[in-house]
């Protein structure tokens, strides 16, 4: 298979044996993470620039470590160290940028659909790393590589996603690629935190959490994005956590084998509880590792690599 | 002047014939069915022509004072003329605002002195648009204003709006609504759907309209005075006010172009030259504003033309403002409409004629004698492509453009003088 596309901005446009390949991918580059020297050849030579519009912290080490241990040059631009704070448009930096020549721009930005548009005007690879509402395509990524390897499949799986869907592109991505890999989703909020038209998404949804917890093998919390609180999309973080964070009594619900997601940053206390975020079913730390694997997949994917490693 | 061998459309009588038109002194002196003699003056052939009455083009914005990077009186006078649109009513959010009649005379006098057409200010509800305190209605309509709104800043106090609508039917000034309830589009950039969430962007929900739709329709009612719903977008909007008319309400109402022949679905690709205030809709959407237009609900068809610079247009989806420009595709559109739709041309011709002139209370839409001598001249035939050249607006704002069309304006006449001609 020849690998056919130059960006990576969303899940919606990856088939399902796109998805298949860069996950079976991601093992053998998650082999070299574990070497001693963790580094090979593959991408020296090649210019990798992360732009970062938004605050991140794993996102944006997960892709600078994965490029290093590619050999690939790389440069990160933040928001507030860039002339985007003197008021320069995204295009004119994205121009800029691409006059020195890069092979790979990683943008993570405020706002949709800006990652589709620098991917149709600008020669290099793209790659989102997060545009507003839209998409997180290598979050859904790594998410499910964590799943196949807790479980050796996604067909058949069940998974909860939980918390404000409305605003998440976490969810939003995993949603279109776990049904694209023949995943069950049941979505889990209230109602004023599920978007428009979330019953055209192929997944249940459901407002009471308790019934779901038996039912899946994975629940997925979602940040509470405690900056939307002042627009009142629930009365307070007490009222939250009791209905629908993850706690103790909830993980002692959950079906043998089930696993515990969070894509991080956690509000402990809040969405998820000390003991259910450190609990034995959590593999949060395994999706942050699986994250470097899954990025250096993409990298070496969309800078021109066979799809043919072996 | 003579106009010869066209097809005269006369919307006031609702008469179609083929025949000459003698202008003199800037009126119609006669119209002469199945031709006449006269040579005297230009004479403009219309063999194969349709022969309207200047469009009224009830909702534009043209930028100045103020903005006239984005237009000014000139320019969009100019870019009116060659879309055959010989009047337009310029809204008042300019800077400063037309809330006084010093910045209505500016206009005014501006216009007089050099617009390729009429235009006629609408001047402000309410001081700034702030919704507080009513703006100097009569001193402005002394100065020249023809209608009052607050535009795309609707006025949120229900007793503001109320009192409003009494001052200004003091006056005889017609009231117009631009209807969005300032808490439930909040942030929104596009129509509420599973569209603008599989895009990732935040929506305007339709209700956000239809809430004031029925507000002010109530008050409307209440009052027993006449208001102007502009630019409506929803079904439920139209469903409103058809129920309104049957009541005997006094509501009247205006869709636009955009909204006829486009969806929610011109969003797709995050191009900013689909983002308007209201947000293009759903296809059911559409057809109810189609379906007004047949059954008489929908009065007026107006483009609120908006220009915006490129480098503002140039922005990111969510940052960009809302608007696009629309003189120059406003008859082309009402065509395609007429031969999509099936919908009789001369009861559109009407929707951008005599309509609008009765609502604002002025002269036009007339092709007898004795009438202001406003005249376009439209091949309905030619096909051509509306391209960035062809816009005489300083801005390109347009959703239409690469777009193929059938029918073109080729001349028009403004009080007896060509001011655009191909």
């Amino acid at each position: 298979m020849n690998w056919p596309h130059k960006d990576i901005i969303a899940v919606q446009d990856l088939t399902s044996a796109e998805i298949g390949l860069i996950l079976d991918m991601a093992s053998s580059f998650k082999e070299i993470s574990r070497r001693d020297i963790k580094k090979v050849p593959t991408l020296r030579g090649k210019t990798v620039v992360l732009l970062f519009y938004e605050a991140s912290t794993r996102t944006r080490l997960s892709f600078e470590i994965a490029a290093k241990r590619l050999s690939a040059d790389t440069t990160a631009l933040s928001a507030s160290g860039s002339s985007f704070s003197k008021g320069e448009t995204i295009m004119d930096a994205a121009y800029n940028v691409m006059a020195m020549s890069p092979d790979c721009i990683i943008i993570r930005y405020p706002y949709a659909g800006v990652p589709k548009k620098m991917a149709e005007l600008l020669p290099c690879s793209v790659i989102n790393a997060g545009d507003g509402y839209h998409e997180h395509p290598t979050q859904a990524l790594l998410d499910m590589y964590s799943m196949k390897e807790r479980f050796g499949r996604l067909e058949g799986l069940k998974v909860a996603i939980v918390g404000d869907i409305m605003h998440s592109r976490v969810a939003r991505s995993n949603v279109y690629g776990l049904i694209k890999m023949g995943a069950q989703v049941v979505l889990v909020a209230p109602k004023t935190l599920l978007p428009p038209g979330v019953e055209t998404w192929g997944a249940d949804v459901m407002t009471e959490f308790d019934p779901v917890i038996p039912e899946v093998d994975a629940i997925m919390m979602l940040r509470v994005q405690k900056e939307r609180l002042h627009e009142r999309f629930y009365p307070d973080s007490r009222e939250y956590s009791i209905f629908y964070g993850l706690n103790k009594r909830r993980v002692d619900m959950m079906k043998e084998g089930a696993v515990i997601m969070h894509p991080g940053p956690m509000n402990r206390g809040v969405e998820i509880t000390y003991d259910a975020a450190d609990s034995a079913r959590s593999i949060i730390l395994d999706q942050v590792e699986n994250g470097v694997a899954i990025r250096m997949t993409l990298l070496y994917l969309s800078m021109g690599g066979s799809a043919n490693v072996d | 002047m003579w106009i010869k061998g066209g097809t005269i459309f006369d919307p006031a009588g609702g008469t179609v014939q083929a025949g000459d038109i003698h202008i003199a002194d800037g009126v119609i002196s006669g119209v002469y069915p199945g031709g006449n003699n006269g040579k005297d003056g230009e004479i403009v052939d219309a063999q194969g022509l349709w022969v309207l009455p200047g469009l009224i083009d009830m909702h534009v914005h043209f930028r100045d004072p103020g903005y006239e990077y984005k237009e000014d009186i000139v320019s969009g006078s100019l870019a009116a003329a060659a879309g055959g649109v010989t009047t337009v009513v310029c809204m008042p959010n300019t800077d400063p605002v037309n809330d006084n009649p010093s910045v209505t005379r500016y206009i005014v006098e501006k216009a007089r002195a050099k617009a390729a057409v009429r235009v006629l200010p609408a001047g402000a509800l309410t001081k700034d648009l702030n919704g507080i305190e009513l703006a100097e209605m009569g001193l402005m309509k002394a100065a020249g204003i023809v209608a009052v709104t607050d535009d795309g800043k609707t006025v949120e106090n229900a007793s503001m709006m109320r009192r409003a609508m009494e001052y200004a039917a003091t006056f005889g000034l017609p009231v117009i609504t631009h209807c969005q309830d300032k808490g439930l589009s909040a942030g929104g950039v596009m129509n509420e759907s599973a569209l603008s969430s599989r895009l990732g962007l935040a929506g305007i929900p339709s209700a956000s309209e239809d809430i004031i739709i029925s507000r002010d329709v109530l008050i409307a009612g209440y009052t027993g005075l006449p208001v102007h719903i502009t630019h409506v977008s929803t079904r439920t909007g139209i469903d409103i006010i058809r129920q309104a008319k049957r009541d005997g309400i006094r509501v009247t109402c205006d869709v636009t172009p955009h909204h006829l022949l486009l969806t929610e679905d011109r969003v797709r690709g995050y191009d900013t030259k689909a983002k308007m205030y209201p947000p293009l809709r759903k296809e059911e959407d559409r057809r109810a504003l189609i379906e007004g237009l047949t059954d008489g609900t929908v009065d007026c068809i107006a483009t609120d033309h908006a220009p915006h610079a490129k480098d503002e247009k140039d922005l990111d989806f969510d940052l960009a403002p809302f608007g696009i420009i629309g003189l120059q595709t406003l008859l082309p559109a009402i065509m395609q409409v007429h031969r999509e739709c099936g919908i009789d041309f001369m009861e559109l011709l009407k929707r951008a004629t005599v309509n609008p002139a009765r609502i604002l209370g002025i002269e036009g839409g007339v092709l007898t004698a004795g009438a202001r001598a406003d005249i376009v001249l439209f091949d309905p035939e030619v096909k051509w492509k509306f391209t960035e050249e062809s816009i005489l607006s300083k801005s390109k704002n347009s959703p239409f453009l690469g777009k193929e069309f059938k029918g073109r304006v080729v001349h028009t006449i403004v009080c007896g003088n060509s001011v655009y001609r191909i």
